[in-house]
């Protein structure tokens, strides 16, 4: 299939912008496209999406698809799934990349067997190999214990990338680019699901994905109680409060602050793990800390295996006096 | 009262310590670490139990399959002693070295010797290999919808109704059936089976079905009908450089690594 040809990226938009995955993903894929001497494009598909085809040029797209739809405001399998594969056949990428997102997740596989092709999940490291010209897709497995290296020789090779395993690039509004109108093709009787609600859970203060100090607590911190002064110790340091996956389970707080594998995806400058074992599926989200610092009575902790500082004890007696400690010092 | 089908898988259990955990590079696979059990994958338990509830409230029948190898006995009907009613094995050599593309076709294929259904759940990732395509492929496969990252499932008035997770919150799905429904850790704790369960599973039909039984196209199966490859397997290196702060008391510890942090200029 060697009449496959760059580099395509397929576009989120959040309220009206381009998602930050979907500015990741167009820096990310440049070294790759450029590697190959081929182009990056995007798809963006939404309903009233404006300037946003210019938007993506200035942030590295040589080429972009718009499909613009009333019957595409929403996320919904049955419409993006055809609208996608139309897009595909056409434009005959070699490679396509989604976001490991709630719609690339969802995406990805369906459009994957549609095509008669794989996707590697998840990745968090795209190459392409020097003498195959395979993309390779590196994707941790097993919860984060181990990494698989994927590829395959079907066309489109795709991928779903982790948010912040790419760097979005400097916006250049002298960049240029071609923007291609594509009829979505959908009729109403194609969409078999309906979305009847939307509920937002309600954030106060900084979101998780966004904060620079992250306090979170595990399994130990006892009780839905005890994490208001997680969230004392959070408004301090002017961060966010998160949690492993049990504490969320058990309805202590809500699941939107479950940090891993199946939960958020966060990289402050510093993560304060706080009564956590440290397993791999949390720490799966927590790749992009800078710093870790863990708080855990159990000196085998898995944590301590990940963490530059920690103190064993009970975070019960370590908390109080290292938030007075921090009060002092930032007041000072 | 629907009839039910739920997909689980059985793995090495993910909850033991990460440094049991060996794999054999050369031949890309995961080694097995004395102690560590096999378990049902912990997302297809909450699957079974998303099926338990609709069976609590309408009743109905859930059929359980599995596709594997050396399944143990105790092991893969725990979903029967929680409650479901059959069980279907999925055991054949021309099963292995499948991606899971070649997966979901197995299981589609199983799905339709299975014949009524009007829902199928399944995890949203095997808690092994993480990727959390085959619910979404067998959907395809059979051609029906999905609503995938499921946190409660619900009949309404005959149609199916999902929360379905989102970033920031959950959007509420009405599909009529039949559809695929893939589940997340949010639907909560899975049932213990109860003792009285435990023993009716032993009384409760487990049939092997081999490749030739769902009629499965050879082509399509295991490694042929593989697309993806896995070039490598590694476990990430490691350093450990954990500095322990100290202190007189646990108190004594929290102060001085609020200096600490101060020290490094991280506050």
């Amino acid at each position: 299939m060697a009449e496959n040809k760059g580099v395509m990226v397929c576009g989120e938009i959040i309220e009206g912008k381009l998602a930050p995955i979907t500015l990741e993903m167009l820096g990310g894929t440049r070294a790759l496209a450029d590697t190959l001497g081929e182009e990056v494009s995007l798809v963006l598909m939404g309903s009233g999406i404006g300037n946003l085809a210019s938007e993506a040029i200035a942030f590295g797209a040589d080429k972009v698809y718009v499909v613009d739809d009333p019957l595409l405001a929403d996320y919904q399998t049955d419409s993006y799934l055809p609208v996608m594969e139309k897009v595909v056949r056409q434009a005959a990428p070699n490679i396509l990349l989604l976001g490991q997102t709630a719609i690339g997740r969802d995406l990805a596989p369906k459009l994957a067997f549609r095509l008669d092709t794989a996707v590697a999940m998840d990745c968090i490291e795209l190459s392409i190999d020097p003498e195959s010209k395979l993309m390779l897709g590196t994707r941790p497995v097993y919860g984060g214990n181990a990494r698989g290296v994927y590829a395959c020789e079907t066309r489109p090779q795709m991928a779903t990338v982790r948010a912040k395993a790419m760097e979005p690039r400097e916006r250049d509004d002298s960049g240029k680019g071609e923007v291609i109108s594509i009829e979505s093709g959908l009729d109403p009787s194609m969409i078999r699901t309906k979305i009847v609600d939307k509920v937002k859970e309600e954030i106060v203060g900084i979101k998780l994905e966004d904060a620079e100090v992250v306090i979170c607590g595990g399994r130990g911190i006892g009780s839905p109680e005890a994490f208001k002064d997680l969230e004392a110790l959070a408004k301090l340091l002017g961060g966010a409060v998160g949690a492993t996956r049990p504490p969320c389970d058990d309805g202590w707080v809500p699941s939107s602050l479950q940090i891993g594998l199946t939960g958020k995806i966060i990289s402050p400058t510093l993560y304060i793990g706080v009564a956590l074992s440290g397993s791999s599926q949390h720490l799966a989200g927590c790749t992009g800390a800078k710093n870790i610092i863990a708080i855990n009575k159990d000196a085998e902790a898995n944590i301590f295996r990940e963490a530059q500082f920690g103190v064993v004890g009970d975070y019960k007696k370590v908390l109080p006096a290292f938030a007075e400690k921090l009060k002092e010092l930032l007041s000072g | 009262m629907p009839n039910m089908i739920v997909c689980v898988k059985q793995i090495a259990d993910p909850e033991a310590p990460p440094g049991s955990f060996r794999v054999d590079e050369a031949a890309k696979k995961v080694l097995p670490a004395s102690g560590v059990s096999q378990v049902v994958s912990p997302f297809d338990e909450q699957a079974v139990e998303a099926a338990l509830r609709i069976k609590d409230a309408h009743g109905g029948k859930i059929t359980v399959i599995s596709l594997g190898k050396d399944f143990v006995g105790d092991v893969i009907k725990k979903p029967l002693a929680m409650g479901a009613d059959e069980m279907v094995l999925l055991e054949d050599a021309a099963f292995e070295g499948a991606d899971s593309r070649s997966t979901a076709y197995a299981l589609a294929m199983a799905i339709k010797k299975v014949g009524e259904y009007e829902v199928i759940f399944c995890g949203r990732q095997a808690a092994d290999w993480d990727a959390g395509q085959v619910g979404s492929g067998i959907a395809e496969f059979l051609g029906i919808p999905s609503v995938t990252v499921a946190k409660n499932v619900e009949l309404v008035d005959g149609k199916v109704r999902v929360e379905r997770v989102v970033t920031d919150g959950y959007e509420v799905v009405d599909v009529s059936p039949p559809v695929l429904i893939t589940v997340s850790n949010e639907l909560g704790e899975p049932r213990y089976p109860k003792l009285k369960g435990i023993m009716s599973a032993k009384t409760k039909p487990v049939a092997t079905w081999t490749a030739q039984d769902i009629s499965a196209d050879a082509s399509q199966l295991g490694a042929a009908g593989a697309r993806a490859k896995l070039l490598k397997l590694f476990v990430p290196v490691k350093e450990a450089k954990c500095e322990i702060i100290e202190g007189e008391n646990p108190e004594d510890a929290g102060a001085n690594l609020a200096l600490k942090l101060r020290e490094i200029k991280l506050i």
